[in-house]
């Protein structure tokens, strides 16, 4: 059945399903409808995803480090991450004296709001995504630099020294690496002529060869690369996790935050991982789309997956690079840090968008 | 217009899974007795010296104020970015490809000039 998508705010299937099965007509019960599914499903999603995350990002640490990682709960320790989540839930929150109280239990409601508001744009197949903005690439360059406010709030009102040092160094991190991550997407933006990430989708569809990570020779694997890394950066990971280096800052900016508190600075960090990997699939590798060959046997059978577990196929390729590079390099000092951005990052990504302006004006793309 | 309603939802929604966790787990969660110990700042079993609101080192700014910089240079590339490729396509009238890719050269001359004078003046180095 066809979805006409502009008569309801939201593009969402599971909200679509609920409003035909209650037989809805009138426009703002079924926008009440749209939301609080909408709602009710990112809250699901990001519980699940958060502690499968964990999870992985546990079992694929110890495998490359040898060891095999948590075992006990459940089935190789597949509960572990809930179990987790319970302890963490039933901890007693503390909050140091001196602190400024208000401040302190308002640091992490920012990345959290972050998330969602991310969350609600990201394409997860044709027809399931909370809503399309126009304006999709610009609100996502700015609700990136959001949450760098959460951190530096969280460390200003732990009146810790390690906290503040922390939120110090994660602010310009975060700042530094967002102008790469900006300069990326404005790459996609110019290949691809629009700003929705639906319509960035759709500008890839055909073979494997239409994503913009082949389709722009050159400049879009360059593109895709520093997305990545300036993502990692940006989602404060190893390498380049200078803002919580546990053996110079005790935790960073969370130091001082336990229980409930410090698990939702957790689950915002872990889902900042799932938004930079999907966005890195959205915007270079096809997001929801199929891989095509051209081999018609094939093809029939890969369009068969639906859209959204290619989606997810792809963000968690992505994760695992992201997991890979951490645990593979060492940890960079802070000047090496900010160097490495203003002096190397930096310039290639605006070579890499002026090198796509020439190849969009000579027709060079394939 | 209407679809940026969610923009607002969206912000209560995630204030309200933080506020909801806390809550919960304030109702839930065991409290140890009150001591003198229990609030202290963490400092590796050290009493805290000093203040911790203490002017900051002034490298931090200078950063920021160089991210100002791209930042609103990106907000100025965006438009143009964004209708370049129907200019490529010919869509719109009155504009050549040639124009429009030399004005963004000349733009990106002119960024990367300020990039390299900060950067001879010392500006990028962390010390």
């Amino acid at each position: 059945m066809e979805i006409d998508i502009n008569k309801y705010p939201t593009t969402n299937a599971i909200g679509d399903y609920v409003r035909q099965l209650m037989g809805v007509e009138h426009k703002l019960l079924a926008t009440v409808i749209d939301y609080s599914m909408a709602a009710l499903g990112l809250v699901i999603f990001v519980s699940i995803t958060a502690l499968f995350l964990v999870y992985a990002e546990r079992k694929v640490c110890a495998h490359f480090q040898a060891r095999l990682g948590p075992m006990r709960v459940g089935y190789h320790g597949i509960l572990q991450a809930l179990a987790d989540g319970v302890k963490l839930f039933f901890k007693e929150g503390l909050r140091p004296k001196d602190s400024d109280a208000v401040v302190f239990y308002l640091a992490p409601m920012i990345p959290m709001m972050a998330t969602f508001l991310i969350l609600s744009i990201l394409p997860f197949d044709h027809h399931l995504q909370v809503t399309d903005l126009d304006g999709g690439i610009l609100f996502v360059i700015a609700i990136s630099g959001f949450s760098t406010f959460g951190l530096l709030t969280a460390g200003w009102a732990s009146n810790n020294k390690y906290s503040m040092i922390g939120s110090m160094r994660a602010a310009a991190q975060m700042i530094s690496y967002e102008i790469s991550v900006a300069l990326s997407l404005l790459l996609v933006v110019l290949l691809s002529g629009e700003t929705s990430l639906m319509k960035i989708v759709y500008s890839q569809q055909g073979t494997v060869a239409d994503w913009w990570i082949f389709k722009a020779p050159v400049a879009g694997f360059l593109g895709a690369v520093v997305f990545t890394i300036s993502s990692i950066a940006e989602t404060n990971r190893g390498p380049f996790d200078m803002a919580e280096a546990e053996s110079e800052l005790t935790a960073g900016f969370h130091t001082e935050y336990s229980g409930i508190t410090f698990s939702m600075f957790f689950l915002a960090e872990f889902m900042a991982m799932f938004i930079a990997s999907a966005l890195v699939a959205t915007c270079f590798l096809g997001g929801f789309l199929a891989p095509q060959f051209g081999v018609d046997a094939l093809d029939s059978l890969l369009i068969l997956v639906p859209g959204f577990v290619w989606f997810l196929i792809k963000a968690y390729a992505v994760i695992f690079v992201f997991m890979w590079i951490r645990w593979t390099f060492p940890r960079l000092r802070v000047d090496q840090l900010m160097a490495f951005e203003w002096k190397f990052l930096l310039p290639v990504a605006l070579l890499n968008l002026v090198f796509g302006a020439v190849l969009v004006a000579m027709g060079w793309i394939l | 217009m209407e679809n940026y309603t969610i923009i607002p939802f969206m912000t209560v929604l995630g204030i309200l899974f933080v506020a909801g966790g806390m809550i919960g787990s304030w109702i839930l969660s065991y409290s140890s007795p009150d001591n003198e110990h229990k609030n202290l700042v963490y400092e590796c079993g050290e009493l805290t010296i000093g203040q911790t609101h203490v002017r900051f080192k002034v490298g931090y700014y200078i950063f920021a104020l160089i991210f100002m910089i791209f930042d609103v240079e990106t907000l100025f590339l965006f438009p143009c970015v964004r209708i370049y490729n129907d200019v490529a396509n010919g869509l719109i009238a009155g504009l050549s490809i040639s124009t429009v890719m030399v004005e963004l050269v000349v733009f990106f001359v002119i960024l990367a000039f300020g990039l390299l004078y900060a950067w001879r003046k010392g500006v990028l180095k962390w010390s």
